[in-house]
């Protein structure tokens, strides 16, 4: 039981936000393929329009599928509520412009999936949108980035794909002190491994393609609200505690103190941006997010056996794995992160960028592919691919290296991972020794 | 909207339309540890249906200043001087759990101003254990997750709220979380101390309407017999009203058949 809620995450993850089908007795959540809902009559549609009964009225901004997976999503989080939304980006996109528009300014930690620096760093500029970007283990640095018109801190769980842990208490510390939210990207972490409203976030973010879905088999993306940030305590935040021309003049903290940013964020980000999540994708990351505990226990314990494995190589250089004593936020993970680091890491073997070449084309098993968080175990070259926009400084301050090599560690027989990561080690040695 | 009463600001919301005092004015009055979003869909419906709203803030909580007042009678003068203040004359009275206390205590006082009275998860006396309010004063959180747990129907409780993409128990345990401290325990404390429910019932000379939830383990419709015998015989009458599958949450977890079910009543 959680303070939110009255169940554990096992039995939230299949039940949340889903009783039987009224009508048929479904037991799945059905896929409900239809792009809108008949009205009663003018009263009732009229009704659903001025949001005095709730309801749906256009699969854009809401659908009966799509609302067990938020439901679910935020049971999980321990939040108020949530929004499924195409992609983990379009996620990040609907959170930035609910909060801010042309003239705002963000604060966010330099380790970030590289499409999350891609947006910060050269699309949001083009809109006004500024982003500062700070060493995630440095207070002062978050501090004093702040200025008088930010309006949102930003960090992922674990950084990607250098692994560093934000230390999600001290960086809300901070954005509370200066009446801004944290948002996390808990992709990498997913709810059964933290919760990052305990610690203190305010707002929350996953690719729901990764963990949460678990199959690769369907992208999508949710924004959760933790309900406990005051966005009109706060005053920085007119979107939210001023009457909206776009929606019949609603002063959407007034509508709901503890649900302000779902609201407008639905209102008027979904509506008018339109990236919604098809309920067929959002079926799919339901089946995934079914089995997400077992799921995240079993990923867990294959990436600190494979982390294990690789850290007694004498190829490799440099293992990035929060679970490893030897990684300097091992102290803060074994805090934050008490069930576990993952399954995503990052190591640089000796021979640089032609090594990490002959590493990934020896393997077998590990896809070599741009993703995580799939059943199946996965390996990536960041600095050609997810990171290549980022200019070398900019990589090395990642952590990223010529020869960084990202695994995502699936749910296969350890042993036979163990043996595939030997098949790409044997073929690093042969090139070393050549 | 904002007001001055007794010298200290109190939030009431209008349901999404500014308040006219020419229309027939509802006030809606939350319960313990609440505010008035928990009116959200109540106010906005009958806002848009003919009706002046007020949901007010009650004092400590949500956005009104001062602190919680500590009775059920105060808390009944109060909402008379917030009448007054809003320039309403006659006005239904709704209330929720405790606030259904409070509209009973007024409709008592203030007769002649009363035009209709509906009670939505009420009972007369209405005890709260004790393991409650000791939680509520020394480990709020507990009391939260408590109030959870009896709030809301068990079909409610693992989700598929009416609401898309919201979960009733999170919304529920950070609006009380967000009040400040001691507002749930003095609240609370008022509900159990509060013994006139029965006269002030004998007193009321409008129409009634006592609206229980199917499922609410917090003041179950067999509980409600002793008010709605003490109403029935009165004056105006009294009717009771079953929402099937509802808990005690009614206004979240039912919000439809709760809004026909006002409406219908202060259409006749």
């Amino acid at each position: 039981m959680t303070d939110t809620g009255l169940f554990g995450a096992e039995t939230l993850a299949l039940h949340a936000g889903q009783s039987p089908d009224a009508m048929h007795g479904s037991r799945a959540t059905p896929i409900h393929f239809t792009t809108s809902y008949v009205f009663a009559d003018a009263d009732q549609a009229a009704a659903l329009f001025n949001l005095e009964q709730p309801g749906h009225v256009y699969s854009r901004i809401s659908n009966p599928t799509n609302a067990v997976l938020e439901e679910r999503t935020a049971a999980l989080e321990g939040g108020v509520g949530a929004i499924a939304v195409a992609s983990g980006q379009a996620a990040l996109h609907l959170a930035v412009t609910t909060l801010m528009g042309c003239g705002g300014h963000i604060v966010a930690s330099r380790s970030l999936y590289g499409g999350s620096h891609n947006l910060f760093a050269y699309t949001l500029p083009r809109f006004g949108i500024e982003t500062t970007f700070v060493d995630p283990r440095d207070p002062d640095a978050w501090r004093s980035a702040i200025r008088p018109e930010t309006r949102l801190l930003f960090g992922e769980s674990l950084g990607n794909p250098g692994l560093d842990v934000l230390d999600i208490p001290t960086v809300a510390a901070i954005a509370h002190a200066a009446k801004l939210p944290l948002l996390v990207d808990a992709t990498l972490v997913s709810p059964a491994l933290q919760r990052p409203f305990d610690l203190g976030a305010d707002l929350v973010m996953h690719s729901a393609t990764k963990f949460i879905g678990g199959h690769g088999v369907a992208v999508g993306g949710v924004l959760v609200e933790g309900g406990r940030f005051d966005w009109e305590a706060s005053g920085l935040y007119p979107t939210l505690t001023e009457p909206y021309d776009g929606f019949h003049g609603m002063d959407f903290a007034e509508e709901s103190p503890v649900a302000a940013f779902l609201l407008r964020a639905r209102r008027e980000g979904l509506r008018d941006f339109g990236a919604c999540l098809s309920p067929m994708n959002a079926f799919q990351i339901l089946q995934g997010l079914e089995t997400l505990p077992l799921r995240m226990r079993a990923h867990v314990d294959n990436a600190r056996r494979v982390a294990d494995h690789l850290a007694a190589s004498p190829l490799v250089d440099r293992i990035a794995y929060p679970g490893l004593a030897t990684h300097p936020d091992h102290a803060l993970a074994e805090r934050l992160l008490p069930d576990g680091c993952g399954a995503v890491l990052a190591f640089d073997l000796k021979g640089g960028r032609e090594a990490g070449r002959a590493f990934i084309g020896a393997l077998r098993l590990f896809s070599h592919l741009a993703n995580v968080g799939d059943a199946k175990s996965l390996v990536i070259h960041p600095a050609s691919t997810t990171h290549f926009r980022m200019s070398a400084p900019d990589l090395a301050a990642s952590g990223i290296g010529e020869g960084t090599v990202r695994l995502s560690v699936g749910l296969e027989s350890c042993g036979d991972l163990l043996a595939d990561l030997d098949r790409g080690l044997y073929a690093v040695g042969k090139l070393l020794k050549a | 909207m904002d007001r001055l009463i007794r010298q200290q600001t109190c939030r009431i919301y209008t349901g999404g339309r500014d308040f006219d005092p020419r229309l027939p004015s509802v006030v809606l009055i939350h319960g313990a540890g609440h505010d008035h979003s928990v009116w959200h869909y109540q106010a906005r419906h009958l806002a848009h249906h003919g009706f002046g709203v007020l949901a007010p803030d009650l004092p400590g909580h949500g956005a009104s200043a001062g602190a919680p007042l500590e009775s059920i009678d105060a808390m009944a003068d109060w909402l008379l001087d917030m009448l007054d203040a809003c320039g309403v004359e006659h006005a239904v009275l709704a209330g929720h759990s405790m606030g259904s206390l409070i509209a009973l205590a007024t409709a008592a006082r203030a007769r002649e101003r009363t035009r209709k009275l509906i009670l939505i998860g009420s009972v007369a006396p209405m005890p709260v254990a004790p393991a409650l309010i000791d939680a509520a004063c020394s480990a709020p959180g507990r009391a939260h997750a408590m109030i959870n747990q009896w709030s809301y129907s068990a079909t409610a409780q693992l989700g598929a709220s009416a609401s898309p993409g919201t979960s009733l128990l999170g919304i529920n345990q950070r609006l009380m979380a967000r009040q400040a401290a001691g507002v749930l325990a003095t609240d609370l404390r008022a509900c159990d101390a509060w013994q006139d429910g029965l006269s002030c019932a004998a007193q009321v000379s409008c129409p009634t309407l006592l609206i229980s939830g199917q499922r609410d383990q917090m003041t179950p419709p067999r509980a409600v017999k002793p008010l709605f015998d003490a109403l029935v015989n009165v004056a105006g009458g009294a009717r009771m009203m079953t929402l099937q599958g509802a808990g005690h949450a009614m206004m979240a977890e039912a919000p439809q058949a709760l809004n026909n079910a006002i409406r219908g009543f202060l259409n006749t």
